[in-house]
């Protein structure tokens, strides 16, 4: 899915963020309850996953993705799953927001049906065992296939149709594209590919290499 | 970038108001939020990380499991969890530099780091680093020799990736645990060296 959040080689954001030392891990003290309510919310209250979440992610539009910084992001993502998963109702928090305030408004009731999705993981955690032997070797010359799916996926937007050498053969994993809309966990290998920076930019690009995880169904031997 | 509706409410209000509607129903304990939030304000953070290169600065054979099975040789450290399945460590040398990214969300290593800075989680990073990384890292204060090999990694499957820095001239006679006060977060992703 081409989604606001398929950033690499994206222009239009300015400088980078100089680092600066003794940073808080939360900038604010809502932004902590964001990040541990949205933990809760993947699994455990929305019967959802993580792929799931990177495609709720995803799914905002640019200012539900930008405006409130990162674990605003999250926030909306994590109330996205909960309406989808029909555990809050679609107004719910705003509604809220403005009865705290003191405004007589109208709380929409929660569902009295949960919409869970059918989900249940196989095993904790991403990493799986595929029986079959990886189909490409480290130093195989890969192509990323170049597909734009509708759905979720994290075959990133810039390497579509660019071609790589493997470098390292990656723990097999469940696959991003079907576990997030729980379609199956699929498990594929995984391949590190090393990239030219030339093959992806042009020649003038600065030199450099990179390199990108890539499951098996995103490549075709170049 | 975007105009901001000035009808949205604040991300602080409508936190409060979505912890309030799930904590009256039971769905979340405020005490389990106290618990993640202070876990990750005080116990994983960079400081992991740090005591994995200096042990890896210090000990010959260590350095050499840390290289081969990285998530193994963290965890005999007592360092695992989530966002560190599998943990790859890259080895900065004099020659070549390794810089980290995540172009999709900001995917990053949790057990070693802790939770990504706001650089990091920057869109000007996640856009640019992977396209003209020499011109973002000189941005940020790092500014590379053109004999100096750049790699970049976008950390785009669930393997995570942890730079091992260059040990500083001048630290030889430090022992391990001095050596961690040499060790910073920005090193270890690849945007200090």
């Amino acid at each position: 899915m081409s989604s606001i959040a398929n950033m690499g080689g994206t222009d239009g954001w300015g400088r980078a963020t100089a680092p600066t030392p003794d940073e808080p891990v939360f900038a604010e003290p809502w932004e902590g309850r964001a990040f541990a309510m949205t933990l809760l919310t993947m699994g455990r209250i929305s019967g959802r996953n993580l792929d799931a979440f990177r495609h709720a992610l995803g799914s905002l539009d640019r200012e539900a993705y930008l405006d409130d910084g990162y674990y605003g992001r999250w926030l909306n993502a994590a109330e996205l799953m909960l309406t989808d998963s029909a555990i809050i109702a679609p107004g719910a928090v705003d509604a809220r927001v403005r009865a705290n305030q003191g405004e007589s408004v109208e709380q929409p009731p929660a569902p009295e049906q949960d919409a869970k999705p059918d989900y249940k993981p196989t095993a904790a955690g991403s990493l799986r065992t595929v029986e079959e032997a990886p189909r490409f070797a480290v130093g195989d010359r890969v192509t990323a296939k170049d597909v734009d799916p509708t759905g979720h996926t994290q075959l990133v937007g810039y390497l579509r149709g660019r071609t790589g050498v493997v470098t390292i053969i990656q723990p097999a994993a469940l696959l991003p594209d079907t576990h997030a809309h729980f379609q199956g966990e699929n498990a594929q290998h995984v391949y590190a590919v090393e990239f030219d920076s030339r093959d992806l930019w042009g020649p003038d690009a600065e030199p450099f290499t990179l390199t990108a995880d890539l499951f098996d169904s995103y490549l075709e031997p170049a | 970038m975007t105009t901001i509706n000035p009808d949205r409410l604040s991300p602080a209000l409508r936190t409060e108001a979505l912890e309030q509607l799930l904590t009256e129903r039971g769905l979340v304990d405020p005490a389990v939020m106290d618990k993640f939030i202070s876990t990750y304000e005080n116990d994983v953070g960079p400081l992991n990380g740090a005591k994995v290169v200096a042990k890896a600065w210090t000990d010959p054979e260590y350095k050499a499991r840390l290289l081969a099975e990285g998530t193994a040789a963290i965890k005999e450290l007592g360092f695992a969890g989530p966002q560190g399945e599998h943990i790859v460590v890259l080895e900065n040398t004099e020659s070549v530099h390794h810089v980290v990214t995540c172009t999709l969300c900001s995917c990053y290593p949790w057990p070693v780091l802790g939770l990504p800075p706001g650089w990091y989680k920057d869109p000007a990073y996640r856009a640019r680093i992977v396209r003209e990384p020499r011109t973002v890292l000189a941005e940020m204060g790092l500014t590379l020799s053109d004999d100096v090999e750049v790699k970049v990694w976008d950390s785009s499957s669930e393997v995570r990736y942890l730079v091992l820095p260059l040990r500083p001239a001048g630290t030889e006679e430090a022992s391990e645990e001095e050596l961690t006060a040499h060790v910073t977060r920005d090193m270890m992703v690849g945007v200090a060296r």
